[in-house]
């Protein structure tokens, strides 16, 4: 019981950072249906700019953790204004197999950068172990799971009561309609873009502390499974996102309790499929009837 | 005229010759050839194969399938365990790989293509990292390893003859009833579902026959690079031959060929840059997209294309005025 309640706790760490990144993924899914195969990416350059600014230039975690998301919002607009809106009018699966063409130039970019070794993550500060009751937690696990619960009450409020938000929301369930209303749709997209790559580079600085390991491919594996967590919430629902990326990272670490580890990429895509054939629009996804 | 060319018995005749024919040619390429050239040749009928199967379930039926290289993973190593640990012969071991890859394209398509669109991807994405995983652990595929002492079995003339009947097949499969279903579920679900085409069916149908592709592909890929690991059948691999597919016109078969043949060959190509090739590859991809979004042949229709230039022959000839 005490070795389940603490791998909750690592579940949890390990979740927060799968769904921030699902965020994104779920944002721009709800908005324009695409799958951004370069999310992925965008989480390691945040990485990589947190490891710079942390290694290089010393600053503290803070800033390292505002420049990674910093970079990686102007990446995400970047993306968007490039490979994906020359494609908006043209179908959806071309306009995929230009983000696959981003994600593969910028894991490239990076190794050409960087090096295709893995770097350890400078110290940015102590970590401690504090007991609480039974089980224990780092100072680094209470770092991630508080800024990403921050960051998700922060999106939370902005999309439920700003004006923006409520743009956003508008142009998800009806784009044409949104833009006969007067919402500016290409200023939307690209906020969209914008805020969900922030919240990528923001996981990427936090994975790159919490497993102090940052590498060029890095990317692509924690994409697929924060994509799988946004499909397992119900793709384009934000407390979907947020609830299947706990789940996956809670499922994660439970497969390594079980003795299961060898099998923990499994285990997570395994109760994926489980999730669809039960309910195929996820857990909180929406059913959708399609008529001719 | 129309009816020799609609007997049976004539493209059965016609068919054998061209597979002949082609292996004759193929024969005699692969005594001319420089080694190097010929290694790409069969890189690309290998991938020609791999993305013709890929074209009928993603191009044809409109089901986009993300884990095409999970079945050429399993065709791969199943042929492999037939010829190395039960020493069949090798044309055994290309059927058994084709048959082990659609015996599961058949039981993974019937629960998940209830699925549509954005779900089937990623159920299939999921489903292809679970074989990954699995032939990592299992002890009689080598595990992380990888599969060591497959003979070099593959031939030339084996690759090439099977291209030409897989492409034979697949144009074949295009004008059949069968094929026609195919594209009228992805045309629309419902509305095909409503004049009576069993949309489940058909899927299932592209699901077995587009894996049993990819599972020849893989027995040949096996035998032919002599060694096999999980993760040359990684998540990358699927996306490569769906980027084939795409860039030469989703659900043309001339297309699906071309966009295979420029995609192997391009790194090859490319090779001079060393290590900014996977940079340009990664550029070219979208430069493709923005500016033929429907691929290179996208919307090209081969037959008609011909017929009207025979036909503008004809009208010219007859003193039209173009």
């Amino acid at each position: 019981m005490k070795d389940l309640m603490q791998q909750l706790i690592n579940g949890l760490a390990l979740g927060s950072i799968y769904a921030l990144i699902a965020l994104g993924y779920t944002m721009v899914y709800g908005i324009i249906s695409l799958i951004n195969f370069a999310y992925g990416e965008i989480y390691m350059f945040g990485a990589f700019t947190g490891l710079i600014l942390a290694a290089t230039y010393k600053t503290n975690v803070v800033v390292a953790l505002l420049g990674g998301m910093m970079l990686s919002l102007v990446l995400g607009v970047l993306i968007e204004r490039v490979a994906y809106k020359p494609l908006r009018r043209s179908s959806r699966l071309s306009a995929l197999i230009s983000t696959i063409g981003v994600s593969i130039f910028l894991s490239t970019l990076m190794v050409l950068l960087k090096g295709p070794n893995t770097q350890g993550f400078p110290k940015l500060f102590e970590n401690k172990v504090y007991a609480i009751g039974n089980f224990q937690i780092t100072i680094y696990q209470i770092v991630i799971i508080g800024v990403a619960a921050f960051l998700m009450l922060a999106l939370h409020l902005f999309v439920t009561y700003t004006r923006t938000g409520r743009a956003m929301r508008a142009t998800a369930q009806d784009q044409d309609a949104a833009g006969l209303m007067g919402v500016n749709i290409d200023r939307i997209i690209a906020t969209t873009f914008a805020i969900g790559s922030s919240l990528a580079g923001a996981a990427g600085v936090l994975a790159g502390i919490y497993f102090n390991a940052v590498q060029p491919y890095m990317g692509t594996m924690a994409g697929l499974k924060a994509f799988a967590a946004a499909v397992l919430g119900g793709i384009g629902s934000i407390p979907g996102a947020m609830l299947g990326g706990l789940m996956i990272g809670l499922l994660e670490v439970l497969s390594v309790t079980v003795n299961l580890s060898e099998y923990k990429d499994a285990f997570a895509f395994g109760i994926l499929i489980l999730v669809l054939l039960v309910k195929p629009s996820g857990i909180m996804g929406q059913k959708i009837n399609k008529k001719v | 005229m129309r009816n020799i060319k609609n007997n049976w018995l004539v493209q059965v005749i016609g068919f054998v010759l061209v597979l002949i024919m082609t292996g004759l040619t193929a024969q005699g390429l692969s005594r001319i050839m420089p080694p190097y050239y010929l290694q790409i040749g069969f890189f690309i009928g290998i991938n020609v194969i791999m993305a013709l199967g890929l074209n009928l379930i993603a191009g044809a039926t409109g089901q986009l399938s993300l884990g095409h290289s999970a079945f050429m993973s399993i065709g791969a190593y199943a042929s492999a365990i037939a010829t190395v640990t039960l020493h069949l012969p090798f044309p055994v071991g290309i059927l058994l790989g084709g048959l082990a890859a659609c015996l599961f394209g058949i039981v993974i398509g019937f629960p998940t293509l209830r699925l549509s669109g954005d779900y089937l991807a990623i159920a299939t994405l999921g489903f292809a990292e679970i074989v990954r995983v699995i032939f990592t652990n299992m002890q009689i595929t080598g595990g992380a390893i990888g599969f060591l002492g497959i003979k070099n079995l593959t031939t030339f003339p084996v690759i090439m003859i099977l291209t030409v009947a897989m492409i034979a097949v697949m144009m074949w499969l295009e004008n059949s009833r069968n094929g026609r279903a195919m594209l009228a579920v992805r045309e629309d679900e419902i509305a095909a579902e409503s004049v009576g085409v069993n949309i489940t069916w058909y899927k299932i149908q592209a699901f077995a026959i587009g894996s049993f592709c990819a599972g020849v592909g893989g027995a040949l890929f096996a035998h032919t690079t002599t060694f096999i690991q999980p993760t040359d059948f990684g998540f990358m691999k699927s996306i490569e031959f769906l980027n084939m597919v795409v860039l030469g016109g989703l659900g043309s078969i001339p297309g699906t060929i071309i966009g295979s043949v420029v995609l192997t060959t391009a790194p090859e190509f490319l090779r001079f840059m060393a290590n900014y090739r996977m940079l340009v590859y990664g550029l070219l991809l979208i430069i493709m997209m923005i500016f033929r979004p429907h691929g290179l042949l996208g919307g090209f229709n081969f037959r008609q294309a011909i017929s009207r230039a025979l036909f503008l022959g004809r009208r010219i000839r007859q003193g039209a005025k173009v």
